[in-house]
């Protein structure tokens, strides 16, 4: 069905990022496509994959940017530039506009969880819900024809054949620096919740309307980069015990 | 975003088909002739052209008829319903003036009507789009019902004109649909190129309060679905090319086409029907430009994320 659910859904399971940890590795990337290539519908397909042209499915890509702080014309100006990477996957939006559009009722959101799916034997593939979706979130399966998108790991999270440990999305699990939580931001007491109260954890483009469940948690200031870099030390006169010693040992070969 | 042939043929076929059915509808060509059949039958190939041609953009066409299930959120699926509903009065109506060369006003007067929420369901599709701010306005229905009725006027006059019967009437409404549709959509340019973004990137990645935010990297170097899809991009000179280009061959031309036609009078059969033929391929030729147009210069908010 796509009309949305009536109430705000009791739970509103989603994924808490954090741009102040992410090193851009790409590491849930590779996760995401490697779990879901396999798993919900249909798999997640490439174009030409070995060859000059390739491109592919994927349900979560990062961007990296380039912030140049306020009151700067170029870098270096007012303060240093800061690169944040910055994942993006979808953002199980309460209000989403790519359910609402959707002719054929493939796209759905989940009144219990609040998840937005895609059914995919009813799907026709007409792309009017990526459209919809100002975030860029769901792509187009070029081999198989129907709307793809993060599912949260539907696979996952409600797994009972998996370990406890185990029942988190795959990109959550995966990511080396824990910058991606996930868990029922409804709850206020729930960890990803405190989190964003803590860090003030933001929406995208609230303007859209769409009222991301997904939160970001903005990079923390820091400190000018000059501050922490080590001029290169041309004498050692604070040496002190072994050091002493082996400043002397060397100053005499 | 992407102009794609299929969508543009699509809208284009069948808002002139539309516009041709409302004016057969509210009995301005009379079934005695032949051409006012030939009319009947080129409006229902016309929509059902189109519709044939929009379900080719379509990952999976066999499971089409499933797109007309969500008609209460969906202004596509509207625009299914809608379409085939639309066929009945049509086809009703033009039954009676093919074979019994009668105008039918019930039927052909809710065809009309009909034909006219479908043209609006259609331009829907785009003007609510929120993500898409040069489609999101009141002024983009606005252009496709005027286009539809200039288009079905220019072709009304055509069959006119053959029969000799009901020229002026359609020539006059001819011109009053092109001035108010090309005045409209000179308005919907203007809005689109004085808008402030609703999103930006500091909006986009919520990176704002740091400063002036710039793409970096991009998440693949190649392009991808969401780059084809709705990173189309048009140099503006190009577009401005085209922008005159659409004004010229869909407005300024037809209209001085109707006037030479008007001119040369009835003396001239055969002139006559070449200036009003030209006239309806010069405005098709100028509004399929414009279609294109609406496409590719439509700035998708997802492109915040990939430095368009
Ligand atoms: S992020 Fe996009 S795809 Fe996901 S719920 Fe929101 S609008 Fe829909
Ligand atoms: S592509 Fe599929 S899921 Fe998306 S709007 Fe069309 S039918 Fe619905």
């Amino acid at each position: 069905m796509t009309s949305l659910p009536s109430l705000p859904t009791p739970k509103k399971l989603g994924l808490v990022i954090d741009l102040d940890i992410c090193v851009g590795c790409h590491a849930c990337v590779v996760s995401c496509k490697e779990w879901n290539t396999g798993g919900y519908g249909a798999a997640l397909s490439d174009q030409d994959p070995y060859g000059a042209d390739v491109s592919g499915t994927f349900l979560n890509r990062i961007h990296s940017f380039e912030v140049l702080p306020e009151g700067a014309e170029k870098i270096g100006e007012a303060g240093d530039a800061r690169i944040v990477h910055f994942p993006k996957s979808c953002l199980h939006c309460e209000d989403a506009p790519c359910v609402t559009v959707c002719p054929t009722g493939a796209s759905y959101k989940r009144a219990d969880d609040g998840i937005v799916l895609v059914d995919e034997d009813m799907c026709i593939g007409c792309g009017l819900c990526a459209w919809a979706c100002p975030y860029g979130a769901r792509e187009m399966d070029v081999a198989a024809g129907v709307m793809k998108k993060c599912t949260l790991c539907i696979d996952r999270i409600y797994n009972e054949t998996m370990e406890e440990v185990d029942r988190v999305p795959s990109c959550v699990r995966t990511c080396p620096t824990n910058a991606r939580h996930y868990g029922d931001l409804a709850d206020p007491t729930s960890g990803v919740s405190k989190m964003v109260a803590a860090r003030g954890g933001i929406d995208l483009m609230p303007e859209q309307g769409t009222k991301p469940v997904n939160k970001y948690l903005p990079p923390r200031p820091r400190k000018p980069l000059a501050e922490s870099a080590m001029p290169l030390a041309e004498n050692s006169p604070a040496a002190s015990g072994f050091f002493a010693w082996l400043d002397g040992m060397l100053e005499r070969i | 975003m992407h102009p794609a042939l299929s969508i543009i043929v699509f809208t284009t076929l069948s808002g002139f088909g539309y516009g041709l059915a409302a004016v057969l509808g509210f009995g301005l060509l009379d079934p005695q002739f032949v051409a006012t059949k030939i009319a009947h039958i080129l409006a229902l190939f016309l929509i059902a052209g189109g519709l044939a041609s929009s379900t080719l953009h379509l990952g999976n066409p066999q499971r089409a008829w499933r797109a007309l299930s969500q008609w209460r959120t969906s202004w596509l699926s509207r625009e299914g319903v809608l379409a085939i509903a639309t066929f009945i009065p049509l086809c009703i109506a033009a039954y009676g003036a093919i074979f019994h060369d009668r105008y039918l006003p019930l039927p052909g007067i809710i065809g009309a009507i009909m034909s006219g929420i479908t043209v609006y369901c259609t331009s829907m599709i785009y003007a609510s789009m929120k993500s898409v701010q040069a489609w999101h306005t009141r002024l983009t229905p606005a252009t496709y019902l005027l286009f539809s009725g200039a288009g079905g006027a220019l072709l009304g006059v055509v069959f006119a004109v053959i029969s000799g019967s009901g020229v002026l009437f359609l020539m006059f409404l001819s011109v009053i649909f092109l001035a108010a549709a090309w005045a409209v959509k000179s308005r919907w340019r203007r809005r689109m190129e004085r808008m402030q973004p609703l999103s930006t990137p500091e909006s986009a990645t919520g990176l704002g309060f740091i400063g002036e935010v710039r793409l970096f990297e991009r998440p693949h170097t190649n392009d991808n679905y969401l780059t084809r899809e709705m990173g189309f991009q048009i140099a503006r000179k190009h577009a401005a090319k085209l922008v005159q280009m659409s004004y010229m061959l869909g407005g300024v031309v037809p209209v001085v086409l109707l006037m030479l036609t008007l001119v040369a009078g009835a003396a001239a059969y055969a002139v006559a029907i070449t200036f009003v033929t030209l006239a309806v391929i010069a405005h098709f030729a100028g509004v399929f430009v414009e279609r294109w147009l609406f496409f590719a210069e439509a700035r998708h908010a997802v492109m915040n994320y990939y430095g368009r």
